[in-house]
């Protein structure tokens, strides 16, 4: 059959984003579908970011907070554990104290901590608010200037408070995270919107909003191939972003992640499919377009990985 | 390929005779392309037109069952690459793996665990659907043994058979032929001998080959000889390589229209970490395998394949949604507390998590908005004051209330002054917009 197998090539390309400022990594720049490497040049793995937070975690299941001890009361220590212990490749801080139902810390607070985690680790890192889309506008403002120079992706970026995080992030020299809802004429906009500001659009990363096997995968899962195919076929310069799967913080809290083998016996050790509830999101999203991805548990990231090496 | 009504119109006769029952024929063409009719419904249409309107109509990827009864497993006649663009249609198989080396305890052990392997999920039932039954002794008589031990430990459960050997094959086959069992293990050098097997016994088989083009050469010389119910395997190794064989073998089925392709496939994902194997399943899952086989059977392993297998099989179209009515949480009194939400799987599936976090014993009331969330079907103007108040007169659940208090999600708030003036008597009280923030909403509503 050879010369009939029907291999395919798209006029479009997703743009390669680095991150990082002393270790760097890439993601994006392939010109072709998924782990496509049978038709198209696929330069970059997906890279995979350890989420820490500003504060010590109170929602964290037993099950996360045990794979890490006593470093989750130190965001640098937490930090230093990820680079040197998990050999992580990067690093996601999410500033949930920062929020006002949370324990309503300052800006200043989050400048502080983004500063000393950037002094304490090495590889890239990645800052998010709290999802308070008031309170992230004027906290990311203050972390995006507190890691002038050390080129992050900061976010998330939506349609209620691009503004403030776009001009930061600009002045500062950050890619960009742009979060909309689930739809792909959204995250065009929202990408319009904020290039029009002046931000380069080939530092932009689209988060096209997650969600957990289970609790909406299949919509995450479908728009992220619409916009990947949209980039890829049509050549649409508007989403040829590469993606974000904000895997962790939306697989730890369902049920099927927390609940113990004694409350539900019929679904098995609630370790092991805590780890396979989040592996198993995080390969579906990597299927469908993912490239980044942000996660909690260290053997889900390991398997991950090995999983990536097996596609690649 | 499918044809539209139009180009399957220019090959009728065009003398709107009426013999087929439709007034023309552009109606029948319609009808045709819908798969409504059958071309043998109009008398007159040439030999040459039937031929390529048959080829037309027959589906790209073939339709292929194995198993009877209500178990029996239907795979193939899907129709896209992604979900998006129509349902896929036949969820992928999941089978678990006997090796004949295993001791009997160790089969019946496994055969048992695969009988229990049920969860219910959104109203689906969801299970193991097959076992895979692995030669790998390489003894007849013991195969034979351990064929008709499961046959008869799990009567109705489909049966994959693994050998290569055609008297093995024949022997195992002589008493469970009648379950329609699918026989895997056909390749280039076994050929004959096998298709006589299969034929004899009408069951499906599943061939092996090296690659896609010594697979597409097989396929059509048992098709020449008269096979036409089988599923595939390239014999990838590597998830690269499940990926490139099964994306390349849809996509010539679909957009190439290659017959020799057309199969269901199957896929094999066993490995000797867990997770691991269950993100190669998740990925056959994903990318186009229609028979799975596993290792082992864990608890946790299905819900997570299941799950998986539901969401990427849903209808794009149509949500996934719950029974209208009112669900009961813990065991709600008279005093407890009364929540009114949308059917959306996912805000039920929420919404009850939270409310048993909150160990406050609740009743869910549940309005059919056919499936879409609360936002959504309040734009959509599924979720409204009127429906909302119709819904609890009518259940009747006033009788068994003392305290006549209807709670409504934050993100409708302004709903309650109108569903107060259609429910008199009644209180509305405005919840908080996120679920996660209902735990303490209701602990403090109790206190
Ligand atoms: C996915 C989606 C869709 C999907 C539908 C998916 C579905 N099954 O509903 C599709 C693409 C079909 C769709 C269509 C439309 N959508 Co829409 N959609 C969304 C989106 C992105 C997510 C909805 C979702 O799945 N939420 C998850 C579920 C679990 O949320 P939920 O039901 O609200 O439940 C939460 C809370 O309400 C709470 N909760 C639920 N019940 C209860 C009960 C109590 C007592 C309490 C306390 C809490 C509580 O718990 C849950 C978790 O916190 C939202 C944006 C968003 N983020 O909400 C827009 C959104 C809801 N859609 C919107 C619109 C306008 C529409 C359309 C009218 C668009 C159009 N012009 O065609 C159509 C209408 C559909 C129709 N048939 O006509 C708007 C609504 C605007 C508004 N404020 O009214 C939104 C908000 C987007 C936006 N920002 O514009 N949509
Ligand atoms: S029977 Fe055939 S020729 Fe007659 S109307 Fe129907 S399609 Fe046309």
């Amino acid at each position: 059959m050879g010369s009939t197998l029907p291999l395919e090539t798209y006029p479009g390309k997703v743009n390669e984003v680095t991150i990082g400022s002393q270790k760097i990594v890439s993601i994006g720049g392939e010109n072709t579908l998924p782990f496509h490497s049978f038709e198209g040049n696929v330069p970059n793995k997906p890279v995979i970011a350890y989420e820490i937070q500003d504060v010590p975690p109170d929602d964290w299941h037993e099950t996360l907070l045990s794979a890490y001890g006593d470093v989750t009361k130190d965001p640098v220590k937490w930090a230093q554990y990820c680079e040197q212990t998990l050999k992580a490749d990067a690093i996601a801080i999410r500033l949930v104290g920062t929020h006002p139902d949370n324990q309503n810390k300052s800006p200043e607070h989050a400048a502080q901590v983004v500063r000393d985690v950037l002094s304490g680790i090495t590889i890239p890192l990645i800052i998010l608010g709290s999802n308070s889309i008031e309170k992230d506008a004027q906290v990311l403002v203050s972390a995006s200037n507190a890691a002038k120079g050390y080129n992050c992706a900061i976010g998330k970026a939506q349609e209620g408070n691009y503004k403030t995080i776009v001009a930061a992030a600009l002045a500062n020299n950050h890619n960009l995270i742009a979060m909309s809802e689930l739809d792909v004429n959204l995250s065009k906009q929202l990408n319009i919107l904020i290039t029009q500001m002046g931000f380069d659009k080939e530092r932009i990363i689209i988060d096209p909003m997650c969600s957990a096997l289970g609790y909406g995968l299949e919509y995450s899962f479908s728009v992220m191939e619409r916009i990947r195919l949209a980039a890829l076929t049509q050549n649409d310069v508007v989403v040829q972003q590469p993606m974000l799967g904000d895997v962790g913080m939306y697989v730890w809290k369902v049920k099927e992640a927390q609940a113990l083998q004694s409350d539900m016996p019929r679904w098995g050790d609630q370790r092991m499919r805590g780890i396979l509830w989040e592996a198993v999101t995080a390969a579906t999203l990597m299927l469908s377009g993912a490239e980044l991805l942000i996660m909690r548990h260290p053997d889900a990231v390991e398997k991950i990985k090995s999983f990536i090496d097996d596609l690649i | 390929m499918a044809m539209s009504g139009i180009e399957i119109f220019k090959l009728l006769p065009k003398t709107n005779c009426k013999k087929c029952g439709q007034p023309t024929c552009l109606a029948f063409a319609m009808k045709l392309a819908q798969r409504q009719v059958s071309i043998d419904a109009c008398p007159d249409v040439s030999e040459e037109s039937r031929q390529k309107l048959s080829d037309a109509s027959t589906p790209p990827i073939r339709m292929v069952t194995f198993g009877v009864g209500d178990r029996a497993i239907k795979m193939g006649e899907e129709t896209v690459l992604f979900r998006h663009e129509k349902k896929y249609y036949h969820p992928c198989a999941i089978s678990v793996e006997i090796k004949d080396t295993m001791t009997d305890e160790e089969i019946s052990k496994t055969v048992a665990d695969i009988l229990d392997s049920d969860i219910e999920r959104v109203g689906q039932r969801l299970r193991i659907d097959a076992v895979f039954l692995n030669n790998t002794s390489n003894d007849k008589v013991r195969f034979r043994d351990v064929v008709k031990l499961v046959s008869e430990k799990a009567s109705g459960l489909p049966l994959i058979l693994s050998t290569d050997k055609p008297d093995i094959a024949d022997e195992a086959l002589k008493s469970v032929a009648d379950t329609k069992p699918l026989l895997y293990g056909v390749t280039k050098d076994n050929l004959e001998s096998m298709c006589d097997i299969a034929k004899r016994y009408k069951i499906p088989v599943g061939i092996i080959a090296d690659g896609l083009e010594e697979m597409s050469q097989l396929t059509e010389r048992l098709k020449a000889k008269g096979i036409l119910d089988m599923v595939i395997d390239t014999k990838p190794r590597s998830a690269k390589e499940i990926l490139t064989h099964n994306t390349l073998i849809r996509r010539a089925a679909i957009k190439k229209g290659m017959r020799s392709l057309g199969y269901p496939i199957i896929t094999f994902a066993q490995r000797d970490d867990d997770v691991i194997e269950t993100l190669i399943a998740s990925l056959g899952i994903i990318k186009y395998s229609s028979i799975l086989v596993l290792s082992n059977v864990r608890p946790y392993k299905n819900l997570a394949l299941f799950t998986l297998r539901q969401n990427i099989y849903t209808d794009p179209q149509v949500p996934m949604q719950v029974e209208q009515k009112i669900y009961k949480i813990g065991e709600p009194t008279d005093t407890s507390p009364l929540i009114v939400t949308t059917n959306f799987s996912l805000t039920y599936f929420i919404v009850s998590g939270e409310i048993e976090n909150s160990k406050v014993p609740t009743r869910l009331a549940i309005l059919d908005c056919e499936g879409l969330s609360v936002l959504t079907a309040w734009a959509a103007g599924k979720f409204t004051a009127s429906r909302i108040a119709n819904f609890i007169k009518e259940s009747g659940i006033e009788n068994e209330l003392s305290r006549k208090e209807v709670i409504i999600p934050g993100y409708v708030a302004m709903l309650s002054g109108a569903i107060e003036d259609k429910l008199p008597g009644w209180k509305v009280t405005v919840g908080p917009r996120e679920a996660n923030a209902l735990p303490a909403f209701l602990k403090a509503w109790n206190g």
